[in-house]
């Protein structure tokens, strides 16, 4: 019987490479490798229509997702209002809401 | 006819002494090595065109012999003056003017203790893996191909705690070049580069950078890597953050490859004191002025090229070359 | 440890004449190891080490709580240099790290900002009439045991080794953080790769362990630890280093911070307690030594003379391991031979107390 010393131990919040399964990431690369692209700049996240009144942050997510964190991503994603101004003002070109759906497709799962 | 001593004699005391002899002044390269080429030699291939850097080199060592530039090799500068340098086995070498371009001085990795250059096998620098891409064997200490290749920029720059103020512009656009090149070597490997900032700003390395991410997949992360410490299976542990996450990150690496700056040539203080010459605090050679003097030396007749005054590639430091060739010309002609 | 790294950063150790500053946490929880210290300085070194009864907290863990401001703290630090220059010595060594980087600290801010030093002189004179010098040498008691290692290794009765197999002990070294990670000159070998802990293992046999996490904090902070709230975050850091640890499967794990011994070897029982893991063999906990009990153990000191039945992981095993004699019914037997009462079995110790007095 575990005794109860008034406090639990920490959970590491660290994202764990060696942990992490990247496969899945590299899958939604290869079909869109210009996600990789990104050089983290928030223009996204700045004109996000969803951003402004939920925690949703579309360049967090799909970093996180390349760093193989695919949990709760997939509800994230269903934040995403689909608008379309986040691609007019990527300055790399990302078809992002592109990545929306791929990212949706793939981690269904997750 | 005119003498002028060019000291160094990398790509930018040839490309001078080059020059030089065109404009119809007779050059003298003293370079303290056996060898000309400087920090070039011992590089494999050159950003952004992989252009191999033998090609380079033979070329301007190939001009250099059949303009017929009197070199004295193996031979080092004591002190020296407009008109006259000392060199340390005490001869004498009268002159009308003296460019310098005596290069930088590679920052020595080991000073980042926390990444245990030097200690834990593994850990490389820049310099290592270029010399292993030249002897065509590039693999682990025990001989295995890696699996997981991290690069770390910015050791040695933007780093004040090592005294390192200053960018040396180079190394961005080193590491995604070697990136690349590691990935076509084991393309199963997965390769991050830690970065605080890429700074691309040379034609060309922008595209490279781009390329890097989508044809070769390299996953840069935004945040410096805090220490590195070995693992029981004889690989490195890593930590950083992923700025873009706001997460710390870790993951255990075959190889960690340290991404070295340049210093201010250690030999700079010797020879500002010699000459009477302006140090910046960054301990490079400062020059007159940065715009339309930015070749000149506060002393008359004294004259910069390349790496001595700041971190340079390559291609401005051929071009400084030529602008510190003409303007010692003109000042020994007046 | 590998490399010679440590050797640029060599830190003077004065060779006699030592006043003793005390730990708060250590003369609680490990107060055989502050004797053990006096007994080998003054015993087995010969050394000349005055033990102050007059010298107080230094406030560490009040000034680290936020509780203690920093003038104060500058003022009782002044006073136990004023007790030094009184009794006729020159250098300061404490056994505590907090100590150790508040002295370092207040030092480094007197030369620093020579005016808090003279504010410092007229807060200590208007509270007590005290003027005072600055140590010649400061030093950690740690970096003492450390100077003496080769004399020490000469007097040995015990190495750091298997007695069985003859195989070196492997070793886990754990420097507080305050010994070097604020002032890295302050501590021998530096903060990264710091040499003070290494060095005796080295010298008596051992053989260090260089694990992953060897450079993380044990977790201990100080209000992060005194609210009761916070403490998940700052066991959970012991956890990750006995986690990184644990593959070496090490004989036995030294500190040189009161703070660490005390978590890294409390917090075993605590993990044992709340998840059920373990991390030492055959379902034990990784034994948790002071630099003292070690050199000890090394100059053949009795255990519990040394006060290792304070230790809430048994040092059983590890005595057995290195061939020590001692006595299993004397464990619990005070200094005046009465039962001084045995605590309960716990986790950390394989489920039941392998020595036990009553049986």
């Amino acid at each position: 019987m575990a005794i109860n010393f008034g406090f639990a131990i920490s959970k590491p919040r660290a994202i764990d490479i060696d942990r992490n399964n990247l496969r899945k990431s590299d899958e939604i690369l290869r079909e869109m490798p210009e996600l990789q692209t990104c050089i983290g700049c928030g223009a996204c996240t700045a004109s996000c229509t969803a951003g402004q009144f939920t925690d949703f942050n579309f360049r967090r997510m799909h970093t996180l997702v390349r760093r193989g964190e695919y949990q709760g991503i997939y509800e994230e994603m269903n934040k995403c209002m689909l608008c379309g101004k986040c691609r007019l003002v990527c300055p790399r070109g990302i078809n992002t809401r592109g990545v929306v759906m791929l990212i949706k497709r793939k981690l269904g799962d997750f | 006819m005119k003498r002028v001593v060019v000291i160094g004699g990398g790509v930018a005391g040839m490309q001078t002494a080059l020059r030089l002899s065109e404009q119809g002044v007779q050059p003298v390269i003293i370079e303290k090595e056996a060898e000309l080429g400087g920090k070039l030699r011992g590089w494999h291939v050159l950003f952004p065109s992989f252009t191999p850097a033998d090609e380079v080199l033979g070329e301007l060592k190939q001009r250099v012999r059949q303009a017929g530039v009197e070199v004295m090799l193996s031979t080092e500068v004591g002190e020296f003056s407009s008109n006259e340098v000392k060199l340390t086995d005490g001869r004498r070498m009268a002159c009308d003017s003296v460019v310098v371009s005596t290069g930088f001085t590679l920052f020595d990795a080991r000073i980042k203790e926390e990444y245990g250059y030097g200690i834990y096998d593994n850990v490389y620098t820049t310099v290592d893996i270029e010399r292993m891409f030249n002897e065509g064997r590039v693999a682990k200490a025990d001989g295995t191909a890696p699996k997981r290749i991290a690069f770390l920029h910015c050791v040695g720059s933007r780093d004040e705690k090592v005294g390192q103020k200053h960018c040396s512009r180079v190394c961005c656009i080193t590491g995604v070049k070697q990136a690349m090149e590691m990935k076509k070597r084991f393309p199963e490997a997965d390769v991050f580069n830690f970065y605080m900032d890429i700074r691309m700003f040379g034609p060309g390395y922008e595209e490279m950078y781009r390329e890097a991410q989508v044809r070769y997949n390299i996953h840069f992360v935004r945040g410096r890597i805090s220490e590195a410490a070995p693992t029981i299976d004889g690989r490195l542990q890593i930590k950083a953050e992923d700025t873009l996450t706001g997460r710390p990150l870790h993951m255990s690496v075959d190889m960690l490859v340290l991404i070295v700056g340049m210093r201010a040539n250690d030999d700079n203080a010797a020879l500002a004191a010699s000459a009477g010459l302006n140090l910046a605090p960054s301990g490079f050679l400062e020059p007159k002025n940065l715009f339309l003097d930015n070749v000149k030396s506060n002393v008359e007749g004294i004259f910069y090229a390349g790496t001595v005054s700041s971190p340079k590639n390559i291609g401005e430091s051929l071009n400084e070359a030529v602008a510190a060739a003409d303007a010692a010309a003109k000042y020994v002609e007046e | 440890m590998r490399g010679n790294n440590w050797k640029d950063y060599q830190k003077q150790i004065a060779d006699d004449r030592f006043y003793y500053g005390r730990s708060c946490i250590r003369q609680n929880f490990f107060p055989g190891s502050e004797k053990a210290f006096i007994n080998i300085l003054q015993r087995d070194l010969g050394k000349d080490l005055f033990d102050d009864p007059k010298h107080s907290s230094c406030t560490g863990i009040g000034y680290h709580a936020d509780v203690v401001p920093l003038e104060t703290t500058m003022t009782v630090v002044a006073r136990q240099f004023s007790l030094m220059n009184e009794a006729g010595y020159e250098n300061f060594t404490t056994s505590c790290i907090t100590s150790f980087g508040i002295y370092t600290e207040m030092l480094a801010t007197w030369k620093e900002f020579p005016e808090t030093l003279e504010r410092t002189r007229e807060n200590l004179y208007k509270a007590t009439g005290r003027e005072f010098e600055v140590p010649k040498c400061m030093s950690h008691t740690s970096d003492v045991v450390f100077h003496f290692r080769d004399q020490i290794a000469a007097k040995a009765k015990h190495r750091l080794i298997n007695a069985a197999t003859g195989e070196p002990l492997r070793v886990v070294e754990h420097i507080g953080c305050h010994y070097a990670k604020i002032f890295p000159k302050a501590g021998v070998g530096g903060s990264e790769f710091p040499y003070v802990l290494a060095g005796m293992v080295e010298s008596w046999g051992g053989e260090c362990v260089d694990y992953p996490e060897r450079r993380h904090c044990c977790g201990f902070g100080f209000r992060n630890y005194l609210v009761q709230a916070n403490r998940g975050y700052s066991i959970a850091n012991s956890q990750k280093k006995l986690e990184s640890m644990a593959p070496y499967k090490p004989d036995f794990i030294v500190a040189n911070c009161p703070g660490c011994s005390m978590f890294l070897d409390k917090w075993q029982y605590t993990i044992a307690e709340m998840e059920g893991t373990t991390y030492g063999q055959n379902g034990h906990g990784i034994p948790v030594l002071t630099y003292e009990e070690m050199a000890g153990l090394v100059l053949g000191y009795d255990p519990w003379e040394l006060g290792m039945q304070m230790h809430q992981v048994d040092v059983e095993p590890l005595l057995d391991k290195m061939g020590i004699d001692y006595d299993p019914s004397a464990k619990y037997l005070g200094r005046n031979g009465r039962y001084i009462g045995k605590p309960q079995s716990a986790v950390v110790n394989a489920g039941k107390t392998v020595y036990d007095i009553r049986e």
